[in-house]
């Protein structure tokens, strides 16, 4: 038996346990539920108004810059928030006493976060086929870009939720430093309004981060090419795209295996403690 | 007892002519504040020791080097053969670790993740030693048997140490650390438990290294006692060679004529003796008791926080020397 392997599988497992326990959670069900219920019913309101310049409806827009979203709210708020919290409670700890449990751990966020972005496709997609007959017009081109985006999208993230979940002293920070920035980053990415329409000092910034690039990257994808007119530049821009994603990725994925090592090994049974009489006095 | 430098390369490959833990000259500081200033000690394979020690006085910190969960300052440590601090997965799994409050897991349910956590350990399963305990027998033998299919958030905080000793030895282990292991157990609770550190040491031959401020149950369950006072260890032997060594007094009570009487000797046999000789019949209710280790501790305890750091680190190494 390869221990390796074995650790592997055991981390696709506990992953999977993880996503079942979260779906059949009452407070995650309504979290689910009330957040993904927020911009279907956006994108209702959306149905009548049309992108700047075309007479695509705009809730067709918000529909792949929300699978964007979902990209990064999976892949480096889910991954920072269950990291700093599961340091906090001792999970991480386990498996640091545990053969191979940091491997098995390692491959459970991936997995889970994996699992979080399916289920987010799955809704939006749903309510995409039904309601606003979005996917009419994709060919197996499209289809295949939508698929790059995903998992490209899903390596520019995953690594930095990594790294703000080793960083931050706590789980409240960790929800904090994810949450706040990528609602920040998402604001200002023209997933609910067109970029186009946001004032023209906004745009580099936003252009720094991955957040507009999923977006980009899945309207392109489920979008006419007439759309991108309303884009940055007139065009997809598909190098860029997958070049900033990249970088991101490149990047996170080089920085990543040496935070968490360095975190890891710092976890004791006292620096749990210590997290925890922290967390109890904060209140 | 030489740590020899082969002793780390085989990592855990039978080792069995080894010591379970070495520690040599153990030091830890943070910064400049001194947490451990040479302790040495050694656990043979199967032993039973505990760790007693004021609050600060750096037990956790000594565990938690040899668990392989802190970098130590200077010292020579051997852990199954191993320096832990460069201890593999393999050696990693021949060792058990309870820490003192576990709150992980708490959406599993309690059998499920006996289960989940013991497939670590299957690869690492040999003929002589078969990993992982069955999770079946394993919450029976906890006393967990009813919580089976709870979910971990649903224990009370008794059964969650149960839960997190169960997990401690799911993978059979050889060497087992126990950080407290029984704060915040009613008696029942400890007598369950204690029971499981017996069936443990006994059946199964486990090397076992506990931390505990009852030092009822530090007497109850350890071959040996160390005590850790002043960043060091001032007494390492059975209680009773402690409250000899430290005291040197046994207390004998007695009853004359209705009246009772105390009085404390250096050799108690003898002045029971020269007491009936005195007075024959007339002596009722005899009580011939030695220093409690709770008067053993005190003592020691308070030797070395009021300041007298020197004189009995000689002491202390006779004792483990001596018998």
């Amino acid at each position: 038996m390869n221990p390796m392997l074995h650790a592997i599988r055991l981390g696709v497992f506990r992953g999977w346990t993880e996503f079942r326990q979260s779906i059949t959670n009452r407070s995650d069900q309504v979290w689910i539920v009330s957040i993904n219920g927020i911009f279907i019913a956006v994108m209702l309101f959306q149905r009548d108004a049309t992108i700047p310049g075309t007479d695509i409806s705009l809730a067709l827009a918000t529909l792949p810059s929300l699978l964007g979203m979902n990209v990064i709210t999976g892949g480096w708020m889910t991954t920072a928030t269950v990291l700093s919290a599961e340091r906090e409670d001792g999970t991480l700890l386990r498996a640091k006493s545990t053969p191979n449990g940091m491997i098995a751990y390692l491959v459970a966020r991936i997995v889970l976060s994996s699992l979080n972005i399916a289920l987010g496709f799955v809704i939006f997609l749903t309510v995409g086929l039904t309601v606003l007959n979005a996917l009419d017009g994709m060919g197996p081109g499209d289809w295949s870009i939508l698929v790059a985006v995903l998992v490209l999208g899903l390596l520019a993230t995953l690594p930095w939720g990594a790294i703000v979940g080793s960083l931050v002293k706590s789980s409240n920070a960790g929800f904090g430093l994810s949450f706040l920035p990528i609602s920040a980053m998402i604001a200002i990415s023209g997933i609910f309004y067109p970029i186009s329409g946001l004032p023209g000092w906004l745009h580099p910034v936003a252009q720094v981060f991955p957040v507009y690039w999923l977006g980009l990257g899945m309207r392109s994808a489920m979008l006419p090419d007439e759309a991108a007119l309303a884009e940055i530049g007139g065009s997809w821009r598909h190098l860029e795209t997958f070049g900033m994603l990249g970088l991101w990725a490149v990047v996170g994925l080089a920085l990543a295996p040496r935070v968490l090592r360095r975190m890891a090994q710092r976890e004791s049974g006292s620096a749990v403690e210590e997290r925890r009489q922290h967390a109890i006095s904060g209140y | 007892m030489t740590v020899t430098g082969a002793l780390g390369r085989s990592q855990g490959v039978d080792s069995s002519d080894t010591a379970a833990i070495e520690v040599r000259d153990l030091r830890m500081s943070y910064g400049s504040v001194k947490v451990l200033d040479g302790v040495s000690f050694t656990a043979q394979r199967g032993e039973v020791l505990t760790l007693l020690g004021p609050n600060g006085a750096g037990k956790s910190t000594t565990i938690e080097i040899l668990e392989g969960f802190r970098r130590r300052s200077a010292g020579e440590v051997r852990v199954l053969g191993v320096d832990p601090a460069h201890g593999n997965e393999q050696w990693r799994a021949q060792i058990g670790v309870v820490l003192q409050s576990w709150r992980d897991h708490s959406r599993w349910r309690v059998r499920e993740l006996l289960d989940h956590l013991g497939r670590y350990y299957l690869p690492y399963s040999t003929p002589d030693r078969q990993r992982p305990l069955d999770p079946d027998e394993l919450v029976q033998m906890v006393g967990l048997g009813d919580q089976a299919t709870q979910r971990i958030s649903s224990l009370s905080g008794g059964q969650r140490r149960r839960l997190d000793v169960a997990i401690g030895i799911v993978g059979r282990p050889e060497l087992l650390f126990l950080d407290e292991p029984t704060a915040g157990f009613d008696p029942q609770a400890r007598r369950e438990f204690h029971d499981v550190v017996h069936r443990l040491a006994d059946l199964e031959g486990t090397t076992i290294l506990l931390t505990t401020h009852d030092l009822d149950e530090a007497e109850k369950l350890a071959d040996r006692i160390l005590i850790l006072a002043g960043h060091r260890i001032v007494a390492d032997g059975s209680a009773d060679q402690l409250s000899r060594q430290v005291s040197g007094q046994t207390e004998i009570r007695w009853s004359r004529n209705g009246e009772r009487y105390v009085h404390s000797a250096a050799d108690a046999t003898g002045f029971v003796r020269q007491l009936f000789a005195q007075h024959g019949e007339e002596i009722a209710d005899l009580e011939v008791q030695r220093t409690t280790l709770e008067d053993t501790y005190m003592a020691l305890v308070q030797r070395y926080e009021s300041g007298v750091p020197d004189q009995p680190a000689g002491a202390a190494a006779t004792f483990g020397g001596a018998r």
